[in-house]
């Protein structure tokens, strides 16, 4: 990809993405990791349609900034008086030596590898051609995916249901 | 300048990290989620930017594979932060140092 | 358009800037300068065109509002208070903008800010007549749909940053009315989706215009979910249930004052401009009129939909009385999805049947059309009665807290409810 309007979007988003996902582990404030969070996602999603995935990255903005950001949102909220800062265990600095070797062993075997790249161009419509795929090639997969969504609602009631409303729930 | 397959397989790399980072390091339950949700979207990257570049034969798998990708994730995000909250409502904290009834 | 096609057709404001591309072409300039200079326009002309119809529209709904309620509304500033909308833009500008003491300040002044880019951002992909979108995507309702849920966090930060017990309840009312009601909205526009088999906001257009036909004559009950989770999308009376004044004061922009308020009240008015332009692009055909747009610019004819859908919301405001939260969320998931259900159902099922058998659009639609008004008003009375609403033993469901605090005091002299 050469052109310079790609270029440029390339490192603004990925300077957006990993300064937010940066801040979210550097911020103090909770409420503030999970903006950063946000905006991380935002990042990704604007990386998704420099790579012409423009249905992905609708569905990343759909799904992580929208729903699982209020999760997030929801979680912190629900645990009032359990503090909303943002600290460290005591395990912070072989985090950050492990963090930082996978990230070294990631690069450079990004690097050295010898990838067969293709020079075809970008996607030019994804969202039929991902439709067919899942109805077609990969309809157990999504079969499989339908019913984990539901065994997860129905475990994320389940466990978080308070045993003392039940009258009050089937009223 | 041009922007490649490695640029794509290097910030995913630096997400990972960050999300690896947050995951073992923060005390707050809710904090390792985002540590982990990062992680989810680093191997996303990866994996749209392969689809993009690499010789395939159908390289729309790469596009599928992510939205199954993302169906797991609002799935355990939704099981987690149901945790979360069971675990703030039992134990009165959501530090995850102070979750060790099962340790011994 | 074979009369009239070069750049001064004014029927066709693409013309326009396609001869300009063209001319910064030939002057040998790179070829990002005109997908930079178009794109300009396009976000100027839109921004401007927003700006004078908010400041029109405060007028209009406020004097509507007026005349529904059998008073005059503003008529000081200006003939017939016309000005008025210029009146309260400058009042809002010159307030001062107060930020208390105990908030979280960047979040505070932040906001303001994040909720508008999702509100101005969603025109990208409405397209205003022939040619005269900003960008065609090929998931522009999607988009559409993501946009506002990025919604959800702006008003969370307005609401959590402000410190204010009233702001953050009212920014928790809207997150739960705004996950709630995205179902909705996601599945009305997917029975739209599945019978036009594309999610490209031109496609619609063209469909509708192709087949001769108003979507919403096809799917009317897509149409009244569309514009029911619309309503409770862009927080407007009778679901503003997360501002409710006589509730929370003023929700989650209770502490903001001035300027950082007026931002807030353009987003909504923006908002819903925005879902207006969807609605008529979805369900009425957007810039066609059977014909008429071969004499009359495009975009007038969508703008004056958009401005009568605009008129709908309007109306509910001036005559619907507000809800409450748990009446609304409880109409989402025990009704409004149901009857979504089925729809897509029923339109997957038509759409299965019209594509296998190659029937002739003419023939089948009328009968598709037939059926799901059937459908829609049977399904709504059904659904009703089988919640218990428009029944006689519903009818005394109201009193039940007077039949409670009746109970109480009447101890000794036996329950009068029972």
């Amino acid at each position: 990809m050469e052109d310079t309007g790609t270029v440029v979007a390339f490192w603004a988003l990925a300077i957006i993405t990993i300064g937010s996902a940066f801040m979210v582990a550097a911020v103090r404030n909770l409420i503030h990791a999970v903006v950063f969070l946000v905006l991380s996602f935002l990042g990704v999603a604007g990386l998704y349609i420099t790579l012409s995935a423009d249905f992905v990255g609708v569905v990343q903005i759909l799904i992580y900034s929208g729903a699982i950001a209020i999760l997030v949102i929801f979680a912190i909220v629900l645990t009032p008086q359990a503090g909303r800062d943002n600290a460290e265990t005591s395990m912070r600095l072989p985090a950050v030596v492990l963090s930082g070797l996978v990230a070294t062993m990631l690069g450079y075997a990004s690097i050295d590898t010898n990838w067969s790249i293709s020079d075809r161009p970008g996607f030019e419509e994804t969202a039929s051609a991902i439709g067919v795929a899942l109805l077609d090639k990969y309809i157990l997969p999504f079969e499989i995916a339908a019913a984990l969504m539901l065994v997860a609602m129905l475990g994320a009631i389940i466990i978080v249901r308070d045993e003392g409303t039940e009258g009050a729930a089937e009223d | 300048m041009s922007v490649d397959l490695e640029h794509y397989l290097m910030v995913g790399a630096i997400l990972f990290a960050i999300g690896l980072y947050l995951a073992l390091a923060k005390r707050n339950f809710v904090g390792v989620l985002m540590g982990i949700e990062l992680m989810f979207n680093a191997a996303n990257l990866t994996l749209i930017a392969f689809s993009r570049f690499v010789e395939s034969e159908s390289p729309i798998d790469g596009h599928v594979f992510v939205v199954f990708v993302v169906t797991v994730a609002a799935a355990e995000a939704a099981v987690a932060l149901a945790i979360a909250v069971l675990l703030y409502r039992v134990r009165d904290t959501v530090d995850v140092d102070k979750a060790n009834l099962l340790k011994w | 358009m074979p009369i009239l096609a070069k750049w001064y057709d004014f029927r066709d404001l693409g013309n326009a800037i396609g001869a300009l591309q063209d001319q910064i072409l030939d002057w040998g300039a790179p070829d990002w300068v005109p997908y930079v200079v178009s794109g300009i326009i396009g976000v100027v002309g839109i921004l401007l065109w927003l700006l004078v119809s908010q400041i029109i529209f405060i007028w209009i709904e406020r004097r509507v509002i007026g005349l529904m309620h059998n008073r005059i509304g503003p008529n000081r500033v200006g003939p017939m208070g016309l000005l008025q909308g210029v009146a309260d833009a400058i009042k809002l500008l010159l307030k001062e903008a107060i930020t208390p003491r105990a908030t979280d300040t960047i979040l505070f002044w932040a906001a303001p800010i994040a909720i508008f880019i999702p509100a101005m951002v969603v025109f990208a992909v409405i397209p205003f007549g022939e040619g005269m979108v900003l960008s065609d995507l090929d998931v522009g309702v999607l988009f559409f749909v993501a946009i506002g849920s990025i919604n959800t966090i702006a008003v969370f930060a307005a609401g959590w940053s402000s410190n204010n017990k009233f702001a953050l309840i009212g920014a928790m009312r809207q997150i739960a009315m705004l996950i709630s009601y995205e179902l909705v909205q996601v599945f009305a526009i997917l029975g739209v989706v599945i019978m036009v088999g594309s999610m490209r906001m031109v496609d619609f257009v063209e469909w509708q215009s192709g087949n001769d036909v108003w979507m919403f004559a096809i799917q009317p009950l897509a149409l009244v979910a569309f514009i029911i989770a619309g309503l409770v999308e862009v927080n407007r009376s009778p679901a503003d249930i997360s501002e409710a004044e006589s509730e929370l004061i003023a929700g989650f922009h209770t502490e903001y004052s001035g300027i950082k308020f007026g931002f807030f009240y353009a987003a909504e008015y923006f908002a819903t401009f925005a879902l207006c332009g969807v609605i008529v692009t979805l369900f009425m055909g957007g810039w066609t009129l059977w014909g008429l747009e071969e004499w009359v610019p495009g975009f007038l004819i969508f703008l004056t939909k958009l401005y009568a859908v605009f008129f709908i919301f309007i109306w509910a405001r001036g005559t619907l009385p507000r809800l409450r939260i748990d009446q609304l969320m409880a109409f989402s998931w025990k009704f409004l999805l149901e009857l979504m259900f089925v729809n897509i159902l029923v339109v997957g099922l038509e759409t299965l049947i019209w594509r296998e058998g190659g029937y002739d659009a003419a023939t089948v639609l009328p009968i598709f059309a037939a059926i799901n008004w059937v459908l829609a008003i049977g399904l709504a009375i059904f659904w009703a009665r089988m919640l218990g609403h428009g029944t006689a033993s519903s009818a005394g469901k109201r009193a039940t807290l007077t039949q409670e605090l009746g109970a109480i005091y009447y101890e000794g002299a036996g329950t009068p409810g029972a």
